[in-house]
């Protein structure tokens, strides 16, 4: 914890200590939404990471890092950026589309490279990269295990996230999946990707059915919960959880092949690492990075649970 | 006003008045038994009164600071800040206490030590510093909330795998099949009840919230009073941490969001009146399974669609005041 906090200060401190080099050198912007939830916690961390590996790499190149606590804190800092700093590139995962878009143009207007993460802006066409996180594909990957993992069908409870068009994504490509695969949601509530709300809901789901034949709980703080929720009631007819996002406490018990908890499937914070990275080589090469770089979400096995495993982060 | 007229007014309302959560609550449990069978079954009965027991404790020491004409809007990200600090120090000491029964004892005092310090801290800005509790209390709201997540960085703040079976019971377990949340929920009530009708503070309280100039001079120490209205609050959020943490062993910066509202609408739909002076614990009581009755009973049907489970809560918590209106509403 004091680690990475006194790493962001050094980065801070190490950007406002040479604003004079700044003129040879190329600076790159990077504001995102602060660590308000273990989601945004680790991609706080892999910004940081990604920053600190990039400094050694690209001695040319000069990071600033802002996070924000809301939409208006993101527009000051960015628009700060441009004014104090002299941005060459801003890497900006925008807190909501709406508000950030018309800033983060003025940004692309006036001549600045501009990479867009994880939620797009509301017109297109103003990034130069999009470095995209798949909600549709998150949805298919999880039914599609759902309906390897339980060839005959069976009876499921879904937890959705907050009321959000990334959890209707989510839940439509889960739909889609299990399409005509003899598994059915037999009920749906929304446990806002929160640990308290989803124990809750699963307490409640508990009580009104008798047999579930396993849980997806689309996120891995909602299945923290809903495991709770099935210890405390002592029921052997859940077979598994299906988590989602690649918390490293899921991760562990994949790894470990704890029995509910078979695999999970990553909508990687670490997709922050990407985008600055990828900007950072456009900064400094010739080879081209314009375009869209969707991430996709992958299963998360046995098998391959080390490679996610990351012991520092703190998501 | 007349006196006569306002007597004759209030006398039909008055039933209403003292009925009206009561009411209410045999309505939702009817509902909810003719909705689902299981409904009544002991497991959800107990999974209810359990979950209830966090909002509930802190909603009766809200019904004291309600009472005593204050607010407090900080309990949430003060029981989340409590939470958090309760795992810290408890994984801190684990390697020279070990785990045990021992180490639990120091997480318990810690919880309580943190809680009675928010509420005087809350307390003192409120009563000393003259400023007003709605102000204070949404300042140290924010405060709380940041600091949990800075001591989390970000993540989720998860008590040492070893120590979660031993500290699990607090929340699973019980005696005679009651398990402990319900148990110290009700003590917690039975007290606050008792002290708000017999007790000299519970008449000082209503005292000063009906009008503290009055109060002070018929020789109650309002600032003394307002005081321990807000330091006892303090302390039965430390109490209702030291339920919540055995549940999942973590706290975050999500941990406690909006127990603060929950809590004050329980208060008020049980009867207490927001500017104070007159209240009951047993109200705040029914109107806290009130709350978690209506979310229980939406889990437990279909039909209605989860986006409107907002919508309904809000209507019955409406519906819940209206009903126990009295003339002094009216204006």
């Amino acid at each position: 914890m004091t680690f990475t906090r006194l790493a962001a200060a050094a980065v801070m401190a190490a950007a406002l200590a040479m604003p004079a080099l700044a003129q040879d050198k190329k600076v790159i912007g990077v504001s995102i939404p602060a660590a308000t939830h273990g989601w945004a916690g680790g991609m706080n961390f892999h910004a940081q990471e990604a920053i600190n590996r990039l400094k050694t790499v690209y001695p040319q190149l000069e990071f600033v890092l802002a996070t924000a606590s809301d939409p208006a804190k993101q527009v000051n800092d960015i628009e700060d950026m441009v004014a104090t700093r002299k941005i060459n590139a801003l890497v900006v995962l925008p807190f909501e589309s709406e508000p950030l878009t018309s800033p983060v143009k003025a940004v692309a207007d006036s001549g600045a490279w501009v990479t867009v993460v994880d939620r797009g802006l509301a017109i297109p066409g103003i990034e130069d990269l999009y470095v995209a996180g798949d909600n549709t594909g998150f949805g298919r990957v999880s039914g599609e295990y759902m309906v390897s993992a339980m060839p005959n069908g069976g009876k499921i409870v879904a937890l959705r996230g907050i009321p959000t068009t990334i959890d209707n994504e989510r839940v439509a490509g889960f739909e889609e999946a299990i399409k005509g695969s003899g598994i059915e949601i037999i009920d749906m509530e929304h446990g806002n990707w929160n640990r308290d709300d989803s124990f809750t809901v699963m307490q409640d789901f508990l009580s009104k059915h008798d047999k579930i034949d396993a849980v997806w709980a689309s996120d891995d703080d909602m299945a923290i919960g809903v495991l709770a929720a099935i210890e405390q009631s002592g029921r052997k007819d859940i077979q598994f959880v299906l988590g989602g996002a690649g918390m490293k406490e899921m991760i562990a018990k994949v790894r470990d092949n704890d029995k509910m908890v078979p695999a999970d499937v990553t909508y990687p914070p670490s997709m922050i690492a990407t985008a600055i990275e990828l900007t950072a080589v456009g900064m400094t090469s010739t080879a081209p990075v314009s375009g869209r770089f969707t991430i996709g979400s992958v299963l998360i096995t046995p098998e391959n649970a080390a490679e996610f495993y990351y012991p520092d982060s703190p998501f | 006003m007349a006196n006569i007229d306002a007597t004759q007014r209030a006398k039909p309302m008055l039933d209403l008045k003292v009925l009206g959560p009561i009411l209410a609550l045999v309505v939702l449990v009817i509902v909810g038994a003719s909705l689902n069978g299981n409904f009544l079954s002991a497991a959800n009965i107990t999974n209810v009164l359990s979950r209830s027991a966090f909002i509930g404790i802190i909603a009766v020491g809200m019904t004291f600071v309600i009472v005593a004409g204050g607010l407090d809007l900080s309990v949430g990200s003060m029981a989340a800040f409590i939470a958090g600090l309760m795992i810290l120090v408890m994984n801190a000491l684990l390697p020279a206490l070990g785990p045990g029964w021992p180490l639990v004892m120091v997480g318990m005092l810690v919880a309580i030590a943190a809680g009675t310090l928010a509420g005087m801290v809350n307390g003192f800005l409120i009563t000393t510093m003259r400023i007003e509790a709605f102000i204070v209390t949404l300042g140290t709201m924010g405060i709380y909330r940041s600091l949990v997540t800075w001591l989390a960085d970000g993540g989720t703040l998860s008590l040492d795998f070893g120590m979660r079976s031993i500290i699990r019971p607090i929340y699973f377990d019980g005696v005679f099949g009651i398990s402990w949340p319900i148990i110290v929920f009700a003590l917690v009530a039975i007290t606050g009840e008792l002290v708000m009708r017999r007790a000299a503070f519970g008449r000082h309280a209503a005292a000063v919230g009906s009008n503290d100039q009055v109060a002070r001079y018929s020789s109650v120490n309002v600032n003394r009073v307002r005081m321990l209205t807000y330091v006892f609050l303090g302390i039965l959020v430390g109490v209702a941490t030291i339920m919540y943490v055995p549940r999942l062993g973590s706290a975050s910066s999500s941990t406690g969001v909006l127990w603060e509202l929950e809590a004050i609408a329980a208060v008020i739909i049980g009867g207490t009146m927001l500017k104070g002076g007159f209240g009951r614990v047993w109200g705040t009581v029914i109107g806290v399974l009130i709350l978690s009755l209506i979310d229980n009973i939406l889990n437990l049907t279909d039909g209605v669609s989860p986006y409107l489970n907002g919508a309904i809560q809000g209507v019955i918590i409406v519906l819940a005041v209206i009903l126990q209106r009295d003339k002094k509403a009216e204006g």
